[in-house]
C-alpha cells in the first residue's frame, strides 16, 4: 500500500507552511524538507491545501467510485425529540436552521416524529417551519427506546430519501442517530456550530470544533446520503412560530417487529431537585476552588437566582465535595453555551475552558490577575469574589426591581 | 464472564497550554493518556469481573503503535489482557469506519457478555463510536450508563443517565454499554500491577488478520471528509474593569444589563 499522504522532496523548500498549519503536530523538518509522522497524521489535508509549491500529495482514493446519482434524495429532515408527549426545545432550534438550509436548496423542511398520541404537537411543527411532518404512532414508540426507534427512523429515511437529516446531540438523538447512520452508511458529524450549503456542489458543509475547540474542522460527505449532523442546545436559535404557516402531516406505520424492542425500558426516573439542566441555562453563574468552601456557594447561588439563572462549578469543586458532579462544567462535566457565564473564582484550566468557552459573553473573577480563564473573558475583574459578587446582585436586583 | 473494554489513547489535555499569541494549543511534547472517560469503562468491568470471582477483562484499542502504552495502563489498572488493532490501512477512519474495524476484533473474541466503553472520547467527542460499534455488532446498547443494578451471564438492569434524571433499562446481554463519570471511581495502577504491565504481551491485529472489507476501513470506509481546517477567530474585545468592588459591580450590571433582561 503507497504512503496516504507524502511530501514530494524536490518540491518541498522547507518553508515550514506546513509545520504551523498541521493541527496535530505531526510535520517537522529534517534537513530543511518537511517529514510527515504518520502515526500523528490523520489526513486532515490541511498541508496540501496550504503547501504553496504542491509537495504534499495524498494518495487518490484506490477503489474511485463511480460518480454517485444523488438526484432522488431529496428534502432536509429534522429529528423531532419528545419526551412525554411534548417536543423538545432543540426540534425548533434544528428546524430554524433546517429552514435556512432547505431554502438554498429550494427543497422542503421536514420533522420527523415519533411516539404515542403526538399528533397535536405536528401544528407546531409546522408552525415553526415545516413544510411537513412524518409522524408515526405507536405505544411502542411512547418513550424513547434505542431499537424500536432505530428500526423506525431508519426505514422512514430509506423510503423517503433525505438529503438531509439534523438531530439534535441529546441524550436520546446521540444514542439515535449514530445507530441509523451506521446501518445506512451514511455520514455523521457530531456537534456542529455552523451548518451550511455549497452553493456550487449543493452539499451540507458542517463545521464543528476539533481537539476542544482550539480548531475548526468543515466536515461534508461527499459519497453518501443523507448528510447527517448534530447540533448541541442553544446552538442555533429556536424558529419563531408563525400561525398562519400551513403543512402536511403524513402518518406512516410500519409492520410490528418494527416497533419491537430487544431491551426494556422499566422505568424513567425524574429528579428535578437534583439535576440541573446546565445545557439549558441561559445564564450560569459557575464557582471554583476560590470560593473556598461549600458554604461559599450559596453566594452564587443567589446571584443565580436573581438572574433566573443555572449554579455552575469547576471540576475542582466539585471533586471537593463542594457541590454535586451535575453541576460540574467541562470537559469530564457538561458543555454549556449559555448567553452569560459568570466565572467565579474559576482558575480556568483547559478542562474547564473547553466546556464553557462558547458562551456568547463571559465574566471571569479571580484574584489572580495571571489566571488563564482571562484570556477567555469578555469581560475581567481581578478582585476579591467575596466582596464583588454580594455587589453585583445588589446591583442586579435593583436592575431586575427584584 | 468475559468483558471487553474498548479505550482510546487521547493527547493529555492538562499538558496542553494555549498559544496567547496565535491561540492554538502547544502540543510539542504532549503526553497521551487514556481517554478520561474509558477509566470509568476500565473500572467497572474489573468491578464486574472481581464480583464474579471469575472471568476475564480484555482491553481494546484502535490505532498507531505507541497507543500499546494505553493497553499497558489498562493492564496495570487490572484488566487481562490487551488487544492492538493497528495498520496503516485504518489511517483517516472516521466514526462509521473505525466502529466497524473495532466490530470485527470484537468478532474475534468468543463469548462475550458486555463491551464497555466511555460515553466519548475527550478528543473527538463525537459519543457516536459505541452506538456504531452495538449496530455493526447488531446487539443492544445502553448509553450514558450511570449504574449497573443488576448483572449476571444473561442479562443486566442499568440506569441511563438523561438530562431530567435516569432511566432504568433492562437489557438481554451481551450488549455495548457506554458509561458516564457518575458510575464509579477509577482505581490507581497498584505496583504489582504495573509489573505485570510490563512484561504482558500485546496482542496485535490487522485489517487482513480481522477480515476488514477493504472499502469499508480507513479513509475509503470513511463517509465524511475533512474538507477545511481553520483556527476560530480569537474572543476579541477582552476587557479587563478596575476599581472598588462597588464601581466595577455597578459597570458590569451595566455592560449585561440587556443580555440579563433577555
Amino acid at each position: 500500500m503507497p504512503d496516504p499522504i507524502k511530501v514530494i522532496n524536490d518540491k518541498c523548500v522547507g518553508c515550514t507552511l506546513c509545520v504551523k498549519v498541521c493541527p496535530f503536530g505531526a510535520i517537522e523538518m529534517a534537513d530543511k524538507k518537511a517529514v510527515i509522522d504518520l502515526t500523528k497524521c490523520t489526513l486532515c489535508g490541511a498541508c496540501v491545501k496550504e503547501c504553496k509549491f504542491e509537495a504534499i500529495v495524498m494518495a487518490e482514493k484506490e477503489n474511485k467510485k463511480p460518480v454517485s446519482d444523488f438526484s432522488m434524495y431529496k428534502d432536509v429532515w429534522v429529528f423531532a425529540e419528545q419526551k412525554k408527549g411534548s417536543v423538545q426545545s432543540i426540534a425548533y432550534e434544528l428546524l430554524g436552521k433546517g429552514r435556512e438550509l432547505a431554502d438554498k436548496l429550494g427543497v422542503d423542511l421536514c420533522a420527523v416524529l415519533l411516539g404515542d398520541n403526538v399528533k397535536a404537537q405536528t401544528e407546531e411543527l409546522i408552525h415553526r417551519g415545516a413544510d411537513k411532518v412524518y409522524l408515526v404512532e405507536s405505544p411502542k414508540l411512547k418513550a424513547y427506546q434505542d431499537d424500536p426507534y432505530t428500526k423506525v427512523l431508519t426505514e422512514l429515511i430509506r423510503k423517503h430519501k433525505p438529503e438531509i437529516v439534523l438531530c439534535g446531540a441529546t441524550v436520546i438523538g446521540r444514542s439515535l442517530i449514530s445507530r441509523v447512520a451506521v446501518t445506512l452508511r451514511a455520514g455523521l458529524t457530531a456537534d456542529c456550530t455552523g451548518l451550511d450549503i455549497d452553493e456550487k456542489e449543493k452539499i451540507l458543509l458542517q463545521t464543528r470544533p476539533a481537539f476542544g475547540g482550539n480548531i475548526m474542522a468543515t466536515i461534508i460527505t461527499p459519497d453518501s446520503r443523507p448528510q447527517m449532523s448534530t447540533v448541541r442546545h442553544k446552538v442555533f436559535k429556536e424558529a419563531e412560530p408563525d400561525t398562519s404557516r400551513k403543512g402536511e402531516v403524513i402518518e406512516e406505520s410500519f409492520p410490528d417487529d418494527t416497533y419491537s424492542s430487544r431491551s426494556r425500558l422499566v422505568d424513567i426516573v425524574e429528579e428535578i431537585e437534583e439535576t440541573v439542566n446546565l445545557a439549558e441555562a441561559d445564564i450560569i453563574v459557575s464557582g471554583g476552588r476560590g470560593l473556598g468552601g461549600p458554604e461559599n456557594f450559596e453566594m452564587l447561588k443567589e446571584l443565580a437566582l436573581t438572574l433566573n439563572g443555572a449554579v455552575g462549578a469547576s471540576r475542582a469543586a466539585v471533586d471537593a465535595d463542594w457541590i454535586p458532579y451535575s453541576h460540574q462544567v467541562g470537559q469530564t462535566g457538561k458543555t454549556v453555551c449559555p448567553k452569560l457565564y459568570i466565572a467565579c473564582g474559576i482558575s480556568g484550566q483547559i478542562q474547564h475552558l473547553i466546556g464553557m468557552k462558547s458562551s456568547d459573553v463571559i465574566v471571569a473573577i479571580n484574584k489572580d490577575p495571571e489566571a488563564p480563564i482571562f484570556s477567555v473573558a469578555t469581560y475581567g475583574i481581578v478582585g476579591d469574589l467575596f466582596k464583588i459578587i454580594p455587589q453585583l446582585t445588589k446591583h442586579f436586583k435593583e436592575t431586575l426591581g427584584k | 464472564m468475559k468483558i471487553i473494554v474498548l479505550i482510546k489513547q487521547v493527547p493529555d489535555s492538562t499538558d496542553v497550554k494555549i498559544d496567547p499569541v496565535t491561540n492554538t494549543l502547544k502540543r510539542e511534547g504532549v503526553a497521551s493518556i487514556i481517554n478520561p472517560f474509558d477509566m470509568y469503562a476500565i473500572e467497572e468491568a474489573i468491578r464486574i469481573r472481581e464480583r464474579f470471582g471469575e472471568g476475564e477483562v480484555v482491553a481494546l484499542t484502535m490505532g498507531p503503535p505507541q497507543a500499546e502504552e494505553a493497553l499497558r495502563e489498562a493492564i496495570s489498572m487490572g484488566c487481562d489482557r490487551g488487544i492492538l488493532v493497528s495498520d496503516r490501512k485504518f489511517a483517516g477512519s472516521d466514526t462509521w469506519a473505525t466502529s466497524y474495524t473495532l466490530s470485527q476484533a470484537i468478532r474475534k473474541i468468543d463469548d462475550f457478555s458486555v463491551v464497555f466503553c466511555g460515553k466519548q472520547a475527550s478528543d473527538g467527542d463525537t459519543a457516536q463510536v459505541g452506538p456504531g460499534v452495538s449496530m455493526h455488532l447488531d446487539i443492544p446498547q445502553v448509553t450514558y450508563v450511570k449504574k449497573i443494578d443488576k448483572i449476571d451471564k444473561g442479562s443486566a438492569t442499568v440506569e441511563r443517565m438523561t438530562e431530567e434524571g435516569f432511566d432504568i433499562i433492562e437489557t438481554p446481554l451481551p450488549a455495548v454499554f457506554t458509561v458516564v463519570k457518575e458510575i464509579n471511581e477509577p482505581r490507581l495502577p497498584s505496583l504489582k500491577g504495573k509489573m505485570r504491565a510490563k512484561k504482558a504481551e500485546i496482542r496485535k491485529m490487522s485489517a487482513d488478520e480481522l477480515s476488514c472489507e477493504e472499502d469499508k476501513i480507513g479513509l475509503d470506509g470513511s463517509p465524511t471528509r475533512v474538507s477545511k481546517v481553520f483556527s476560530p477567530p480569537p474572543r476579541g474585545g477582552g476587557r479587563v474593569l478596575e476599581g472598588e468592588p462597588e464601581e466595577v459591580s455597578r459597570e458590569l450590571t451595566g455592560l449585561l444589563k440587556d443580555i440579563v433582561i433577555g
